[in-house]
């Protein structure tokens, strides 16, 4: 089944998981294109941060198949970390490495994982530091920087592998009003670049401005898809109009 | 950091800009830290002993010829039991069942049984059998055209080990287990998101805890390792039952000898207060160093 080639970059296909006996998952199909940029949403434990974990398999499927650029995820896949390392993911909280600076966060991985020159992973972590508009923090430890900071940090430590995708993880909701812009422009720009995006977040802003297409999940199962207009301004599902007056409503 | 203005870090800014408030004669007193007082009234009586009282004066000097002998038996002993006590406590959170369970039954087994009779069992039991695995073994890789390991794995006897030696496998086996839980602890004191960070990056179990867990994990748990060497350096008088001629050994033989045993427990303590008190204070100038270089 080679689909390397293919302009799927993500392909799901019955994605079952389960946490014990509770199912966060209960077959999910998913394709994402290269370049393409796909929000979710959904209220709390629709699953939908279970189904980004499960694209660079920090959750391991109960049953389904997960392809990533063509290779099957599974555990008995020792190439695991070589397909991780193409695929950048960033967390609500940040996960910094808190006795590294800011430079060494962005430049370890370049150098164990990608095996690069000291110089050269230098030199990226610099570029992906201007990227982010903070390269002036370089030398700095993360807890010296705002959460907005750390978040452009994280963003740019995952750069610095080259990805071929990125995944984001609730990246804003853990930040204080003033600094989620700076993180949407970043994550706005990045979008503009042609990166791969899976983002699961609640910035309807964000989704419409950047979105190629906008799913809606809830119970583990994906519930509506479609353009950001369409979703968000024509529900077709009653569950998805339902969230969507919740969230709006204010 | 914090200590470098000597401004307490959870005052509100306000006050840091105000002149502290002086302190009362009753939280002078209630602050003072008077036990230091105590420590200074024995130092100065041992002193005044050991320069004034002949007797005394000899028991110092027999028995200080021990001294040398516990600092390296606890050195050696520490060093090797950091090792085993980060091996094991990596083991005892594997995910490989084998390696899980056998981390946890040693820790286990050494925690259930005195450190004295440890030390026995280890040295007059554990140690000669194993050199009896040793013979077999070496005779057989002999015999199987391995000479070159064979014979010299077959060559070793029950004399070529010393109860020196034996006393220090003793302690690292010992006190390995301890350092273990120190380490395990220190390592799951770390957020999962440091792991899954690294993983996510591409990064291996095994690079994840060298390059992010670990140095964090180790970090954290310095002062319990210091309180350990510490503790070790107690323990060690122990290794005393093997006749190693350690502080504690050399005073039971001054006092078998001359009957002075008075003298010889004094000095004994005293030795024992000396380096215990010298090392906890380095431990605390460490632990304060590291507060002030925290980065957090």
């Amino acid at each position: 089944m080679a689909i390397a080639a293919s302009k799927n970059i993500i392909e799901i296909r019955n994605l079952h998981k389960y946490f014990g006996d509770v199912q966060a998952l209960r077959g999910v199909n998913l394709t994402v294109e290269r370049g393409k940029v796909v929000v979710i949403v959904g209220p709390s434990g629709s699953g939908k941060s279970t189904l980004l974990r499960c694209i660079n398999h920090l959750e391991v499927e109960t049953e389904g198949e997960v392809w990533v650029d063509g290779k099957r995820l599974s555990e008995k896949n020792k190439d695991i970390n070589s397909i991780r390392a193409e695929i950048g993911m960033v967390f609500q909280l940040f996960n910094l490495f808190p006795h590294l600076s800011v430079l060494d966060n962005i430049v370890l991985a370049q150098r164990v994982v990608r095996g690069r020159k000291k110089d050269e992973a230098v030199q990226i972590a610099h570029e992906q530091l201007k990227r982010v508009g903070i390269s002036e923090k370089a030398d700095n430890f993360p807890g010296q920087l705002s959460g907005g900071q750390q978040q452009r940090v994280a963003i740019a430590r995952a750069l610095a592998m080259n990805p071929k995708i990125m995944l984001f993880d609730e990246p804003t909701s853990a930040l204080d009003p003033e600094m989620i812009k700076e993180v949407l422009d970043v994550m706005l720009a990045l979008a503009k670049d042609g990166m791969t995006m899976v983002c699961v977040t609640h910035e309807m802003g964000f989704a419409r401005a950047a979105a190629d297409e906008v799913i809606f999940m809830d119970h583990g199962l994906i519930v509506e898809k479609g353009s950001p207009d369409a979703v968000f301004n024509h529900p077709q599902e009653e569950r998805t109009k339902l969230f969507l007056s919740q969230i709006l409503s204010h | 950091m914090t200590h470098s203005t000597g401004i307490d870090p959870n005052l509100p800014q306000v006050q840091a800009s105000a002149k502290p408030r002086p302190k009362t004669l009753q939280e002078r007193i209630d602050e003072f830290p008077w036990w230091v007082g105590g420590i200074f009234v024995i130092a100065i009586g041992a002193f005044y002993l050991v320069t004034t009282q002949t007797s005394f004066g000899e028991a110092l000097n027999f028995i200080r010829i021990g001294i040398g002998i516990t600092i390296t038996t606890t050195l050696y002993a520490y060093s090797i039991a950091l090792v085993i006590g980060l091996v094991a406590g990596l083991g005892r959170i594997s995910r490989n069942v084998v390696v899980r369970n056998l981390s946890t039954l040693y820790v286990e087994l050494v925690r259930g049984i005195p450190i004295l009779v440890l030390i026995f069992y280890i040295a007059l039991v554990a140690v000669p059998d194993s050199l009896g695995v040793f013979k077999t073994l070496g005779a057989w890789l002999t015999s199987n055209g391995l000479g070159f390991i064979g014979q010299p794995l077959a060559a070793i006897n029950n004399d070529s080990i010393s109860l020196n030696v034996r006393a220090i496998i003793a302690l690292s086996v010992t006190y390995g287990a301890f350092l273990a839980e120190i380490f395990r602890a220190g390592i799951q004191s770390i957020g999962k998101g440091q792991m899954e960070a690294a993983r996510s990056l591409g990064m291996s179990y095994g690079q994840a805890m060298r390059y992010v867990i670990l140095p964090q994990a180790i970090r954290n748990v310095l002062p319990a390792l210091g309180n350990d060497f510490v503790a070790m350096v107690k323990d060690s008088s122990l290794v005393s039952v093997l006749a190693v001629r350690d502080i504690t050994q050399v005073a039971r033989l001054y006092a078998g000898r001359t009957f002075r045993f008075r003298e010889a427990y004094t000095i004994l303590a005293i030795l024992y207060l000396g380096m215990t008190l010298i090392l906890s204070l380095v431990v605390r100038v460490l632990e304060r160093r590291l507060h002030g270089n925290s980065r957090k």
